[in-house]
């Protein structure tokens, strides 16, 4: 059956990230992220899960946590139906040290090619009863997802509540190959330069 | 003249100072002089002197000169002239008096150099030991500060009057009233010290006030910069840097004041040129490039259709005429004509364009038949449309006619007119006629006019005549086909080899050649493009923009062709673009061709035609023309457009004006503006001001949107539509969509039809989807009733199994819906909220002491399975020890086996309580191969018939499809195998030589077990004691316990015979299996019933949650049933019940045996997961497939018919895991049976593989246990005590009768043995084949005669139930082999399809063996029972004649 994907034409997406994270009052975080994508599409290089560094808030930059973490992954693809997701998950200590979720978030990784930034709002899955908030507060095992990938698809999340808490940052440079064979324009509008030569300027006096 | 000499001295001394060097070198020698002589001098002294002597020299050089400057102020020139005077004259040598001691060394240094080379000195002078000298630094300093090097300045307040020059008074400008800023903050002490320097310095840094000079302060009291509170990103916008790259800016500029923001770009797009005429051309390109222009030419005429538009024109006004004429009368009738003549031209123009192209591709052909070889690719087709004779005369009559008509009627006017003109002339002669009469007596001075013709009559004939003439010339004759020429670029070019010498001369040197293209802008070369070399087909492909960042006003652009011969290049051409407007803008402006020429010319010795050079194509050199080098240049100027889409295009007010005052009628978008373009009101004025032609093709959509808009308001229509956007967004029709074979894949798919359910990739484009896909899926909705024989050898089960898919996908249906609700378990792990009792015994955990030694098994993380893949899963086997295996028998000489173990005293105990004979003799070596999925792995050897491995086996599991989904999982049919085989060495030959025997080990398979990979999956892991499947017989092995009588253990296994192996079984990682649906089924059940069910399970897992209670369950109609319903007594085939009629032991066997062979299924796989569904005894008889619970079922109640009493027991076992068994009760005692395999146990067997028991069932009651133990061994099966079974119908809720759902009686079908035999025949031909696949390598022989007597062996086997066969058989073997040596067993199987079988025979490895003459035998037999219940013998024995 997969011998089908060795057809010539392929769209290839390119990500490299920076990751910038944005969480009021955390610290010592740390982020997982795995990217979700549909039945069409299969990465080709790069990694589709990992984990970043532990960062600290740095005094000066107010409450930041920078990770700057590149991910650099290419997926290809048939259809652009199932276009990859970036599901991020931080992690960090709390006050007794116990390793906890400290948000979930996702987006897609933007269509058009150049750089993006994206700002995705993380969010935690609540305690049922407020018992288990205190208990799990206690305890250091607050509720987390079965599986990070949940935050990228919207069936099943009616059953859950949440709580937002802080921003990832994350900037994309995303590059595509061979879209327009397969007949998406994702580019932007750009003139049909096919080779440029730019003149400057002319530095010619008026006669 | 003195104070030269002063200045002279001064400059002398420091030209002493700078020959440093010289001094140097002979301050060296002056240290030997001085302790050479000066011993009369004071040791101290001359150390104080002499060491550092070459720094002192220099200083005290410096030294004078600064005493000398203050005395130079002070006294008088006499001292000066006196010092110069002393300088000049004298010798420095004999005057020691002169005042200065520094002279006087010097002098003395002199005198001793000069005494260095006198000799008459003692030994004593030149010789000298003296210690070495030391001066500390304290010392040092202190002579510093006496030669005043150091200066330590003084902090006191310096007098105001030594700060000024003398006799000055300080002056305070403050006090003048003139402004002195504030002086910046300096400490007093620190001005103190600063002032004392420079006075020491003497320098003149003091003010008039007696200050020091200083500026004012610059700190400012308040930042001019407003404060920054924020950081970084939160700075207010305005305030942001913003980095901006360095323009350069020429002193012209556009006309407008300098926008900083307004840089314009013009982009030309040179995209390429054509040569309509090249010198290089040959003869026949000048006709190629002919008939491509006139074929251009027809192909703009025809999409113009001007004749068409002009005849649709003439005919819409000769309609028209009737009606208007009262109106409009002369014009119309004048335009109709002015029309029919543009008409007969265009037609005239159309009909010689085609002659001509018609005609040049005639000359072409000549030319090419002429010269032999083509160099053009042109090809003309010239297509014919027939045309329909007799309409096609009527419609060339009609027009004639009307013609004719109209003439007529114009030349009839035209008479008309004339002769009334005639009259009037005729009037006015006749007036002048009568004047002259009258004035012939006074002299014939005046000529009259002459008398006027009268007009001819028009000649209606001739009208009509011409009419015909001229439409015969013009037009298409009626009934004439209409001829479409069509002119392709498909020919083929002559080689150049085939050509003669002066085409190919022509051809090297258009090869040569090369253009390029300058850009001028302003007459200023700004680019050019790259040197593109001239193709055969004389185009140049350039297809290059450039974008010019303009600052001057553009005056004009101009494009000059250069052509480029080697390194020499000439300019062909220049093209002058007009400057664009500024609305014209990059991307909305199509390329533009631009003609040039050159008048150049150039001629050739070869095929080129040359430029500016007669040429003829006439035979006789007539019709002589000159061609001038002319092309095409495309190209286009348009205005850059910025990052935002702002367009990089000056103003208009910008543009030199008066461009558009001519045209501004015709242009609309200047004659209104460009915003007017969306007032309809104004284009509409400019419409009817500029007399728009509505006929006119160009203008139809302007005068299509001038109709709507003068129709008034768009009418809403008067009904509601519901998605009133749907047709706009149907971008195919449904049809279509539906005919789209990639919309029909990506549609499966997602409905998850089984053949597409994890298709991946699905191709980009239609065409890369091939019907092979849909075969597959298509053949099965064809053959839906079409039963399949080749694939299930069985037409029986080809039914059932096509029912039972029917089955599974209507489950799957209607489990789909439920699949997809989720709960927050699901999603979120949770912790539980800990009891205070759970919270006790983690805390009694804690203070539990650690027990090292005795490691558990510890929980680990669960996988969810979606996001692994292939290599990610493994499979981890433990094999960790055997009991009773197999021995070998004793050796004999017809089976002559060479054996190199021998079991050493001690290894195994037990063997040397037995008998003597035991003792040295060979027992086995066996190890363990597991197999999975075709990897196969093995343990290392052991020894004895109680072997401990101990060995952990790595086996990599892949899914089906690369899909690792709980459900794709679930459904994975593959079994593990664990086959103990024993590793048998023989000697094939001794090396004498060396000492060495060679041998070859062979493997003898002893039994097997094996595990379902979804029982694994959904267990996790399977942790025990499993009885072993040894085979009926077992050549050359003995099965009985040769030591029954080794203690008290061997009793309790005495009910249990055969082998067992002990083996724990887990997947990495572990997996987290899928869970059953959670739907609550609709049930013909009371409610009160299903309550109370669901509370008596409740109950059940609270208090002991590893015991499964099932009260109700879900039959195959999704609907539940209470489990008693099931149980029923049914009569079991009566043929089974007759076979032993006086044994009733043997007749339970049988039935069990019966019921085993029916083969197992779990639910799990045929409903990939989605639920336990129960069917009944008749159902599971038909569909000959399910799992443990129908079995048992069908046990119990085949017991009960019997009159035993019986139980189902709702446990778990191993391997299967939760699972239902049957419990009788006979002789006093409990038996266990385990209906998959029809084995039945004792209560205290210590190899039963139940290990739980959870409720018993029969028809009457359910009875959960609540005993301290599960174990069948350690707990009581009496359910009359209420404390040890909690029964689930009491007094307080009575049974309230419920019927059953089985059937009164089962109907068997008749054993059918012709049926079995086609079987056996079958299934023997495809392992024979199988077995010879898997030997690619070496030749399979069979032996026919062993096949024979194993053949009439097996129906032995089955008729004594696979009970030891083996002594008579073996016997009865070797009697009939003789020397050949024989490894084989039967297999016994239930029949349900040939892949098990086939799977089974490779595990075992017969085929494997590799001696070279080496025999197969391989006999199956079929035995039928009742109900097309099959029982599959294989034997398989390999023979190697030694």
């Amino acid at each position: 059956m997969l011998n089908l994907c060795s057809v010539t034409r392929k769209t290839v997406v390119d990500v490299l990230c920076g990751v910038v994270f944005q969480f009021p009052e955390y610290d010592n975080l740390y982020c997982k992220y795995c990217f979700v994508y549909g039945h069409d599409w299969a990465p080709t290089s790069g990694l589709e899960e990992g984990i970043t560094q532990i960062t600290c808030k740095g005094s000066q930059s107010s409450h930041k946590l920078i990770w700057n973490f590149p991910l650099e992954t290419t997926f290809k693809s048939t259809n652009p139906s199932g276009w990859p997701q970036l599901v991020v998950s931080v992690y960090g200590p709390d006050v007794f040290g116990n390793d906890i979720v400290r948000g979930y978030g996702a987006t897609h990784i933007p269509f058009t090619p150049g750089q993006h930034t994206r700002t995705i709002p993380m969010f935690v899955p609540e305690p049922t009863w407020r018992l288990q908030k205190f208990t799990s507060w206690l305890l250091g095992r607050r509720p987390e997802y079965t599986d990070p990938k949940v935050v990228a698809q919207g069936e099943g999340r009616e059953v859950t509540r949440v709580r937002s808490q802080g921003f990832v940052t994350v900037s994309f440079h995303i590059m595509t190959k061979d879209m327009k064979k397969l007949g998406y324009d994702t580019g932007p509008s750009s003139p049909r330069n096919t080779q440029s030569a730019t003149s400057g300027w002319s530095t010619e006096e008026q006669p | 003249g003195l104070s030269f000499s002063q200045s002279k001295g001064e400059s002398l001394q420091q030209e002493e100072a700078l020959l440093e060097p010289a001094s140097r070198l002979q301050s060296l020698r002056d240290r030997d002089t001085v302790t050479r002589f000066d011993r009369e001098v004071d040791p101290d002294r001359a150390g104080r002197h002499d060491v550092p002597l070459d720094l002192s020299t220099r200083v005290k050089f410096r030294e004078a000169a600064r005493r000398v400057r203050p005395k130079k102020q002070t006294n008088s020139f006499m001292y000066k002239s006196f010092e110069a005077y002393n300088f000049f004259t004298f010798n420095f040598e004999p005057d020691p008096q002169d005042g200065s001691e520094r002279s006087s060394r010097k002098r003395k240094k002199l005198k001793k150099a000069e005494d260095l080379f006198v000799i008459e000195q003692s030994s004593q002078d030149f010789l000298e030991v003296r210690k070495a000298e030391y001066v500390g630094y304290r010392k040092l300093i202190q002579r510093e500060r006496e030669s005043e090097l150091f200066f330590t300045p003084s902090f006191r307040t310096v007098p105001t009057s030594i700060k000024l020059p003398e006799n000055m008074k300080p002056r305070y400008l403050e006090d003048e009233g003139l402004y002195v800023g504030e002086r910046p903050p300096v400490s007093l002490t620190n001005e103190n010290i600063l002032e004392n320097r420079i006075l020491k310095m003497e320098e003149k840094w003091f003010g008039d006030d007696g200050r020091i000079m200083a500026l004012p302060d610059p700190i400012k009291e308040s930042s001019t910069r407003p404060p920054l509170f924020h950081m970084e990103e939160d700075l207010d916008p305005a305030l942001q840097t913003v980095y901006r790259k360095v323009r350069y800016t020429p002193t012209a500029t556009l006309r407008s004041p300098p926008d900083p923001e307004g840089d314009y770009q013009l982009d030309v797009d040179v995209s390429g040129l054509i040569f309509s005429h090249h010198p290089l051309f040959s003869r026949e390109h000048v006709l190629g490039a002919r008939l491509a222009q006139l074929y251009d030419q027809y192909l703009t005429r025809q999409h113009n259709n001007l004749t068409g538009h002009l005849t649709d024109k003439l005919n819409g006004l000769r309609s028209a005429l009737r009606n208007m004429l009262e109106i409009h009368g002369g014009q119309s009738l004048t335009q109709a004509i002015n029309t029919r003549q543009l008409r007969d031209s265009e037609q005239e123009k159309d009909r010689t364009l085609l002659k001509n192209i018609v005609k040049v591709w005639k000359e072409i052909k000549a030319l090419r038949e002429f010269q032999k070889f083509t160099n053009t690719p042109y090809k003309l087709y010239l297509r014919r449309e027939t045309v329909d004779q007799a309409s096609d005369e009527q419609e060339y009559e009609d027009e004639i006619f009307a013609e004719v008509v109209e003439l007529e009627a114009e030349s009839e006017e035209d008479y008309q007119r004339k002769l009334a003109e005639y009259k009037k002339q005729l009037e006015e002669w006749k007036l002048s006629r009568r004047k002259q009469e009258l004035s012939e007596s006074e002299g014939p001075l005046e000529e009259g006019p002459p008398k006027p013709e009268p007009p001819e009559k028009p000649d209606f004939d001739s009208i009509e005549q011409r009419v015909r003439e001229k439409a015969s010339r013009i037009r298409r004759k009626p009934g004439e086909s209409i001829l479409i020429p069509e002119l392709s670029a498909s020919g083929n070019i002559t080689a150049s080899e085939l050509c003669p010498k002066a085409e190919i001369a022509r051809r090297e040197d258009v090869a040569r050649r090369s253009l390029f293209i300058k850009i001028l802008y302003n007459d200023k070369e700004v680019s050019r493009t790259d040197s593109r070399s001239l193709n055969t087909d004389f185009r140049v492909h350039f297809g290059q923009i450039f974008n010019l960042k303009i600052v001057n006003c553009p005056q004009s652009i101009n494009l000059q062709v250069f052509e480029e011969i080697g390194s020499s290049c000439s300019l062909l051409a220049q093209v002058f673009v007009p400057v664009p407007e500024p609305s014209v803008l990059t991307g909305g402006v199509p390329l533009e061709e631009f003609e040039f020429s050159s008048n150049q010319r150039v001629m050739f010795d070869h095929e080129g035609v040359g430029s500016d050079v007669p040429l003829s194509f006439e035979a006789d050199g007539s019709n002589k023309q000159t061609l001038l080098t002319s092309g095409k240049l495309s190209c286009c100027v348009s205005w850059g457009i910025g990052e935002d889409d702002v367009p990089l295009a000056p103003p208009v007010s910008q543009q030199p004006g008066g461009m558009h005052s001519g045209l501004g009628r015709l242009d609309a978008v200047s004659y209104i503006g460009a915003s007017g373009l969306y007032d309809m009101k104004k284009i509409g004025e400019w419409a009817t001001q500029s007399r728009l032609d509505p006929n006119d093709p160009k203008n139809s959509s302007i005068m299509q949107l001038l109709k709507v808009a003068s129709s008034g308001e768009v009418t809403a229509p008067e009904y509601f539509r519901l998605e009133q956007l749907q047709e706009e967004f149907n971008f195919v029709t449904d049809e279509e969509l539906e005919r789209s074979r990639r919309f029909r894949l990506l549609r499966l798919r997602n409905q998850e039809v089984a053949e597409f359910r994890n298709y991946k990739c699905v191709p980009a484009l239609e065409r890369e989807v091939t019907d092979k896909v849909f075969q597959d899926y298509e053949k099965r909705l064809k053959e839906g009733e079409i039963i399949d024989t080749k694939e299930h050898l069985d037409s029986h089960r080809a039914l059932v199994a096509k029912y039972l898919q029917k089955i599974q996908e209507s489950v799957i249906n209607r489990f789909l819906l439920a699949k997809h609700h989720y709960l927050l378990s699901d999603l979120v792990v949770e912790e539980e909220i800990p009891s205070i009792g759970i919270l006790g015994l983690n805390l009694f955990k804690l203070a539990e002491p650690k027990r090292p030694l005795k490691p558990q098994r510890k929980e680990r993380k669960k996988v969810t399975a979606q996001n692994l893949s292939d290599g990610d899963i493994k499979l981890l086997i433990n094999i960790i020890r055997a009991y009773d295996i197999p021995v070998r028998r004793p050796q004999s000489k017809m089976l002559n086996f060479i054996c190199f173990y021998f079991s050493k005293p001690g290894q195994s105990p037990q063997t040397i309580q037995g008998s003597d004979w035991l003792f040295g003799q060979v027992q086995v070596r066996p190890f363990v191969e597991v197999s999975f999925q075709r990897t196969v792995l093995q343990t290392t050897t052991a020894d004895g018939p109680n072997p401990c491995w101990n060995e952990e086996l790595q086996l990599p599991f892949s899914a089906p499809n690369g899909d690792y989904s709980t459900a794709s999982l679930q459904s994975v049919k593959d079994e593990v195998f664990i086959n103990i085989f024993d590793e048998v060495v023989y000697e094939t030959g001794t090396d004498k030589d060396r000492g060495t025997t060679h041998t070859r080990a062979e493997k003898h398979w002893l039994g097997s077990v094996k595990i379902p990979f979804s029982t694994i999956y959904s267990q996790s892991r399977i942790d025990g004691t499993f009885k072993v499947n040894t085979p009926a017989v077992l050549l050359g092995y003995s099965k009985e316990r040769s030591h029954g009588n080794s203690g008290g253990y061997d009793i309790l296994r005495s009910l249990s015979e055969g082998a067992f192996i002990t083996v724990f079984i887990t997947i990495e990682p572990q997996l987290v299996p899928g869970e059953s649906i959670r739907e609550k089924f609709d049930s013909q059940e009371d409610e009160r019933l299903l309550q109370a069910s669901e509370r008596f399970e409740r109950d059940a897992a609270q208090g002991y949650p590893d015991r499964p209670c099932i009260t109700t369950v879900i039959d195959l109609n999704g609907k539940t049933v209470f489990i008693t319903r099931y149980i029923r007594p049914l009569n079991p085939p009566q043929e089974l019940l007759d076979a032993y009629p006086n044994n009733p032991q043997e007749a339970t066997g049988l039935v069990a045996r019966f019921v085993s062979l029916i083969p197992s299924l779990p639910d799990r796989v045929s409903f990939s997961g989605a639920c336990d569904l129960w069917s009944t005894c008749d159902q599971f008889l038909t569909l000959l497939a399910g799992d443990e619970e129908e079995h048992a079922v069908l046990l119990c109640n085949f017991f009960l018919s019997m009159g035993k009493k019986a139980w189902l027991i709702i446990g778990t076992a191993i391997p299967e895991g939760p699972t239902a068994y049957v419990l009788t009760f006979e002789q006093s005692r409990y038996l266990i049976w385990n209906p998959s395999s029809g084995q039945y146990y004792g209560q205290y067997d210590t190899f039963c593989p139940l290990q739980t028991v959870g409720c018993l069932v029969n028809a009457d009651n359910v009875w959960f246990n609540v005993q301290e133990y599960a174990s069948p061994m350690r707990m009581s099966f009496d359910t009359t005590k209420a404390k040890l079974w909690k029964p689930f119908f009491s007094r307080s809720f009575s049974h309230p009768g419920l019927s059953s759902v089985q059937p009164e009686e089962l109907v068997y079908r008749r054993v059918d043995k012709a049926a079995a035999t086609e079987l056996q025949d079958r299934i023997e031909k495809i392992l024979k084949e199988k077995i010879m696949e898997w030997r690619p390598r070496h030749p399979t022989r069979w032996n026919r005669y062993c096949t024979t007597t194993l053949k009439q062996f097996l129906p032995k086997l089955e008729l004594s139930g696979g009970r030891d066969m083996a002594e008579g058989h073996r016997h009865e073997l070797q009697s009939l082999l003789g020397d050949n040596r024989i490894s084989g067993f039967p297999l016994h199987l239930p029949f349900s399809e040939i892949r098990p079988i086939i799977e089974a025979v490779y595990s075992t490895g017969v085929h494997n063996i590799q001696a070279s003459n080496v025999e197969f035998a391989l006999a199956v037999y079929v035995h039928p029972y009742p109900n097309n219940v099959l029982s599959v013998w294989v034997y398989l024995a390999s023979l190697v004649r030694s």
